[in-house]
């Protein structure tokens, strides 16, 4: 039977196909490469300007033509960070239910929820943010965490609704889904051995859980925090809209912050100057390290733990 | 003394469970919370109207045509850039390459997928945008494009991956090439594996904005051709968001709810034709 190929040798194709294919992995290398060298070639002019002060600059003012990126790296960082905790809290205890507690019909519906988070576009996040939780928050939340917890100076000052803590709340939403289906794949990747001959022992539940599964499933937790304060870091545009955008480091979680990239998505468009645009060339490049390092590191801690179950499958 | 034990571990392994259960309560009610406002803000202003008409200025009566159509318009570009370079490098790394080069494609791809998206707007402002000397519809379906690629090169080579090796077996034994392989029996077995991991990347990059920013810019009118700033549904939202104008506010709660509404129809068309093979 003649095929519609039979023009073209079997095998001459065959080359033409996988050279095309080819072309395309490199084209992965080549956008790598170029965000490599844009970043670094374009915030050349700041980084030879400013050097490592660069990094520990407090004062951020295109007047005067001074830029530093600590206000933005601590509030990129903090907000991050206020997001992680509370995620892993509400993520790890929603893995342990969803993977240890059986088939119970609930569960099925509450995983595929969680999931649905994910799907919500972060513009849409930020809008809720302004009209619902920030509001909530000077209303309710501030004042009873001043009045409670005030001898802190996490807590201490005006709230105003917008600022680092609902940055770190909104964050701690948009992550939650992450964290809770690598933290599943992991647990259900401990060996069920281990499970049964916790429960063969006499252990309750929540002994086989803290005993049997935690100390396993401890190192891909990790990986699935990482994976997730990488996300964070580079999360815009929910973050701008509620972290209140004021260049500052205050220690009240209620004041007012920014973030890295924030500053671009609010910045780039008016940079004036060749160096106010290179130096948020340079915020861009560092914004791009961290989370380069954070999601290699959750990489490498989740990857390992794929081996493992692959190995006990 | 064992008896009160008992009975401390009883209680204990009671409270653990409750305690789970208000945490996962904890994790469902802010979706609830959003879906719930972006309704029920969303739908006053939902009308003929806001699906017909160009954004109006301030006490004027307007819609998000162009922004819907804007959106519509970079998606579809991003899609034509993305899926055949993205479809065809995971094909490669599952059929053809070898596996250190496999592995040097996967690390790369997770590092563009670490990628804020924020920074490939930069990227891409700094090559096209400023190589084009203009924002354009052009420029963003490439942002978005930087941020489908990963996810779907990773997604079609597992895909690939777990189809049976028997099956290829069979097909090199009647004497079939790589290609006639791949294209015969691979890729139609794991097809609708493939058609959900590609509809799931759409809803992702759907809602995104900050690559946006500065590459297709937002316009508030019709897009004049594809070298020009074009715009979209998730810009107009943050721009009518961050306004001091109820009425723009009001507008960006419809924005937000078909937004929400075209990534929801998406997902679970995804969901249905894969049938839960790919979570």
């Amino acid at each position: 039977m003649k095929s519609i190929w039979s023009a073209w040798s079997k095998n001459q194709l065959d080359r033409l196909f996988s050279s095309i294919l080819l072309t395309f992995c490199l084209v992965i290398i080549l956008i790598v490469g170029t965000i490599v060298y844009e970043l670094v070639s374009r915030s050349a002019l700041a980084i030879l300007h400013f050097g490592f002060h660069f990094l520990t600059g407090q004062v951020w003012d295109p007047v005067h033509q001074v830029f530093g990126a600590l206000p933005f790296i601590y509030g990129t960082v903090v907000s991050s960070v206020i997001g992680v905790i509370l995620a892993s809290i509400v993520g790890i205890a929603t893995a342990i239910l969803l993977t240890q507690y059986g088939s119970w019909r609930w569960l099925d519906l509450i995983s595929i929820l969680v999931e649905l988070l994910a799907a919500i576009p972060s513009v849409v996040y930020g809008l809720w943010g302004i009209f619902i939780l920030a509001p909530w928050l000077r209303q309710s939340v501030e004042p009873i965490l001043n009045r409670g917890l005030g001898f802190l100076p996490l807590f201490q000052g005006q709230g105003y609704g917008v600022g680092m803590l609902a940055a770190g709340i909104i964050l701690a939403v948009m992550i939650l889904p992450t964290i809770t289906a690598v933290v599943r794949d992991v647990m259900q990747a401990v060996p069920n051995e281990l499970k049964d001959g916790a429960l063969a022992l006499g252990a309750t539940k929540q002994e086989m859980v803290s005993l049997a599964i935690l100390p396993q499933a401890k190192r891909g937790i990790l990986g699935a925090i990482m994976l997730a304060l990488g996300r964070a870091l580079g999360e815009t545009m929910a973050v701008t809209m509620v972290i209140g955008n004021r260049p500052q480091i205050a220690a009240s979680l209620f004041a007012p912050g920014y973030s890295m990239a924030s500053v671009i998505a609010n910045e780039f468009t008016e940079a004036t100057s060749k160096l106010y645009e290179s130096s948020l060339y340079e915020i861009g490049l560092v914004l791009f390290l961290l989370t380069v390092v954070f999601y290699s590191l959750a990489r490498l801690l989740v990857w390992r733990i794929r081996l493992q179950m692959r190995v006990n499958a | 003394m064992s008896h009160r034990l008992l009975l401390w571990r009883r209680l204990k392994n009671q409270v653990f469970f409750t305690l789970l259960v208000f945490m996962s309560l904890i994790a469902l009610f802010p979706l609830f919370n959003i879906l719930w406002y972006v309704i029920s803000r969303g739908l006053p202003e939902l009308s003929i109207r806001f699906f017909t008409r160009l954004p109006g200025p301030v006490g004027m009566v307007g819609g998000m045509a162009n922004a819907i159509v804007g959106t519509l318009i970079v998606v579809s570009l991003a899609c034509l850039i993305a899926i055949p370079i993205g479809v065809g490098a995971g094909i490669y790394m599952a059929e053809y390459a070898d596996d250190r080069f496999a592995a040097v494609c996967r690390f790369l791809a997770d590092v563009l997928s670490g990628v804020p998206s924020i920074v490939a707007g930069l990227m891409v402002y700094a090559t096209v945008v400023i190589w084009m000397h203009s924002y354009s519809a052009f420029a963003g379906a490439l942002s978005l494009a930087l941020l489908m690629l990963p996810t779907l090169m990773r997604t079609t080579e597992q895909m690939l991956l777990m189809v049976d090796t028997s099956l290829r077996e069979g097909a090199f034994a009647l004497g079939a090439t790589r290609f006639q392989t791949t294209v015969q029996v691979v890729l139609p077995t794991a097809a609708s594996g493939l058609i959900t991991a590609v509809m799931l990347s759409i809803g992702r990059v759907m809602g995104e904005t900050a690559p946006l920013l500065f590459t297709a810019f937002g316009n508030s009118f019709w897009q004049d051709g594809l070298n020009a700033p074009i715009a979209a549904l998730p810009l107009q939202i943050f721009v009518y968001a961050t306004s001091p104008y109820p009425q723009w506010q009001a507008q960006a709660w419809t924005g937000a709810l078909t937004l929400l509404a075209i990534i929801l129809v998406i997902n679970i068309a995804a969901r249905a034709f894969g049938r839960g093979k790919l979570r």
